[in-house]
């Protein structure tokens, strides 16, 4: 290359790199990815993660909220009374807020949500939130009186959930496909299939955020969400489906690797009603045939955190209980003899699609032929997931993470798919959702982890990662999941 | 004998002998994970290196062989089993209503493209090694058919025919006693295409996760597995890869080096 050549070729790259750095100063858009398309857009009538991810504060807003952090903050609410028992909740309303139709925000809506998801034939997934809920009064436009029929410690963090979320009964018909919150976005428009956009609400009634429109886009492939990261075609990426590949994007100065902590306990759910599951010594056996930082290591990449119980390691009442259910063959082989079972036995694992499932799941079918159980690996979507194992409960083992926050209430519901009926953790739930000094909640949470693990419900394998890829000048992501979230008003581009 | 049917010949009795091989020796067990040796590059201890599970390729390498040649032979052998007859048959027939409803089930079977219809088949009856070869088997029955029709008319015009019916035989007999022996080299031929198409159609299911499950191992499920590893550990996905191209490469040349060799009129010419 001659010297001339060379001063061009460069004065090329210079006027090259500023107009990027001038695009990327005013750059009020963002494309952010996610592996899984939503259903529709309805929070409160399903209990899929990605319709939290599109909605999620972005639209939808409840009485209080979510934070990053995990902390719970108001939302619509301005703020809250209790009574001194713990029964009645009198929440003070946010004046001036409106839904994107221009209809106010006001009492009335929030008892008409309340009483809609609570009702009979209520479609929400979490009807267990509303469950304590006695009435709803409106006191007047801008006060709404809850009453409990117990005390429930829990109250104001259910209200967070995107499942009780704040809609207007003007706009509840279409709701699916034109979702109308009061949100610092708006819907904007759909392609099936490719991607969602939102647009900022000039109207909004809280602070106005930094970004004018969000593209959701959805890619689930995990080797076109590289492609798509390495090509700028997507600027953020919520949670990247291939571990394997983060070395390479934290290497790259172009982007910066969030590793956060989920609500995502990822078990071995084993049907606790059938045979030779119902052997508590069974159990026990698979809880000690599982080497759990070989499943981290080889499924994740070593993303996770190994846990001994259904309980996110982040929360304060957490009790690591890996020890009870330590890696130990030998003592699972002599289990399963004691159990009758010297020669071992033949199940079925069931695998969904995610790489924790389908990797993890080779791991501990080797895993569990060293003691001497056969799992026949069954390769399935998610839709026949759902049929024949969450509903069906036709399934020996399956491998399935379980995102929602604080869930360990499912263990008290004897026809939940794993099928856990345990009449000392339902009494120990009941007490927990009257208890609301939280000393002694933290204990009751204690035992409860303590029970479950003992009773070796399920294999508990580790808590999973949150794995966020951005572009290097995207501020303001949250770096762990509290719940499925992508709160874009927080998020800004750096100059 | 041409450079194409020995070099054929070799890397065909290659991939077989590995197959072979590996029912009584492979170099570590091909289902031992050892997660913290994972995906180690090529060295004198793992010939081919280790995979995202730590497990040994070069064992893979040669059970997944076996899985491949088992699910191609089986299919071959379905499709030859049942097209030829029915080929025969059309060919004695010719014309018949029986000739137009085998050859008219052919062209159906034909027309449908027949990797979609092996998928079909595999999501409604179950993902697996015994139901890839139903559907690549089925694929392989008008093949036969077609070919084994093709050549059994052009002889039943043959004077020797004419004169094996003149005493008496019966078309039946016929078929199998003089046109068979004489339409065999053709089916070797096209048999060993088929069988390379076979290898190819299995990899194709596995890497949709339709063929052999885990922990079989399969080619195809290897490369599939490797996808995302490509960028910073490409033996996952060169050495499968190499490995269907030999078999491939190696079935087509034997295919074609047998063809010049058994076809006698070009032996005429070159004697």
């Amino acid at each position: 290359m001659t010297k001339q050549t060379f001063r061009s070729f460069a004065s090329v790259l210079a006027v090259g790199a500023s107009l990027f750095a001038g695009q990327a100063w005013a750059k009020s858009d963002i494309t952010i990815a996610m592996q899984l398309e939503p259903p529709h857009l309805d929070p409160t009538s399903a209990a899929a993660q990605a319709i939290d991810s599109v909605v999620y504060t972005n639209i939808f807003e409840g009485l209080t909220r979510f934070m990053g952090d995990g902390s719970v903050v108001p939302g619509l609410a301005e703020s809250w009374e209790i009574s001194d028992d713990g029964t009645v909740y009198t929440f003070k309303l946010h004046d001036g807020v409106t839904f994107h139709d221009g209809s106010t925000m006001d009492a009335e809506d929030v008892k008409f949500s309340l009483d809609r998801a609570r009702a009979e034939d209520s479609a929400n997934a979490q009807k267990a939130l509303f469950a304590g809920i006695d009435s709803v009064e409106v006191v007047d436009p801008l006060t709404v009186k809850v009453t409990l029929s117990a005390p429930n410690g829990n109250f104001l963090f259910n209200m967070a959930w995107g499942d009780a979320v704040i809609v207007a009964p003007e706009s509840i018909e279409n709701i699916k496909t034109n979702p109308v919150g009061t949100g610092a976005y708006t819907f904007g428009d759909w392609v099936q299939g490719d991607s969602i956009t939102l647009n900022r609400n000039p109207n909004y009634w809280g602070d106005q955020p930094a970004l004018e429109t969000a593209t959701f886009k959805f890619i689930s492939d995990p080797t076109a969400a590289f492609a798509a990261m390495m090509a700028d075609d997507v600027d953020v990426f919520d949670n990247f489906p291939a571990p394997e590949n983060l070395p390479q994007f934290e290497a790259d100065s172009r982007f910066q690797v969030l590793v956060g902590s989920t609500e995502g306990e990822t078990i071995l759910s084993t049907n606790n009603k059938k045979p030779p599951f119902d052997d508590i010594r069974v159990r026990q056996a698979l809880a000690h045939a599982i080497d759990r930082q070989a499943i981290i290591d080889g499924a994740m990449f070593g993303y996770g955190t190994p846990i001994g119980t259904h309980f996110a390691p982040h929360n304060p009442a957490y009790v690591d209980l890996t020890g009870n259910s330590a890696y130990d063959p030998k003592k699972a082989a002599q289990l399963l003899a004691d159990a009758g079972y010297a020669d071992g036995f033949e199940t079925t694992l069931h695998l969904p699609p995610p790489s924790y499932a389908r990797r993890g799941g080779e791991i501990i079918a080797a895993q569990l032929a060293e003691v001497g159980i056969k799992a026949e690996i069954i390769n399935v979507e998610w839709a026949q997931w759902l049929e024949s194992v969450f509903k069906g409960k036709d399934f020996g083992l399956t491998i399935v993470s379980h995102t929602e926050p604080m869930d360990i209430g499912i263990y008290a519901r004897p026809d939940y798919y794993f099928q856990y009926d345990s009449s000392d953790f339902q009494a120990l739930m009941e007490l927990l959702n009257e208890t609301t000094d939280p000393d002694q909640r933290k204990k009751l949470l204690g035992d409860a982890q303590r029970l479950i693990a003992t009773d070796f419900v399920n294999g508990y394998l580790f808590q999973l990662a949150k794995l966020g890829v951005a572009k290097a000048g995207v501020q303001g992501l949250w770096e762990n999941a509290p719940t499925a979230a992508i709160d874009l008003t927080q998020i800004s581009w750096s100059e | 004998m041409s450079r194409n049917l020995i070099l054929g010949a070799l890397l065909s009795s290659l991939v077989l002998l590995a197959a072979l091989v590996s029912f009584v020796w492979t170099p570590y067990d091909h289902a031992a994970l050892d997660i913290p040796g994972k995906l180690k590059t090529p060295s004198a201890q793992s010939w081919f290196g280790t995979d995202h599970f730590g497990r040994d390729m070069f064992s893979m390498i040669m059970v997944g062989a076996r899985t491949s040649i088992a699910v191609a032979l089986v299919a071959v052998g379905i499709g030859m089993a049942l097209g030829v007859p029915l080929g025969l048959t059309a060919a004695a027939r010719k014309g018949s209503w029986l000739d137009e409803v085998i050859m008219r089930g052919n062209d159906l079977v034909f027309a449908f493209p027949s990797l979609v219809i092996a998928i079909l088949i595999t999501a409604v009856f179950g993902a697996g090694a015994i139901n890839a070869i139903i559907a690549i088997g089925i694929f392989n029955i008008p093949v036969f058919a077609r070919i084994t029709r093709g050549a059994a008319l052009s002889l039943w015009e043959r004077e020797f025919i004419l004169a094996a019916r003149v005493s008496g035989k019966g078309a039946a007999r016929i078929s199998a006693e003089h046109i068979l022996p004489n339409v065999a080299n053709l089916l070797i031929v096209q048999g060993t295409i088929q069988f390379s198409l076979g290898i190819l159609a299995e990899a194709g299911l596995s890497y949709v996760g339709l063929g052999a499950q885990p922990p079989t191992p399969s080619w195809g499920r290897m490369l599939a597995d490797a996808q995302t590893m490509v960028s910073f550990a490409p033996h996952l996905a060169l050495i499968p890869g190499l490995a269907i191209i030999v078999t491939v490469l190696g079935l087509n040349l034997l295919g074609d080096g047998l063809r010049d060799w058994l076809d006698p009129r070009i032996r005429v010419a070159r004697a």
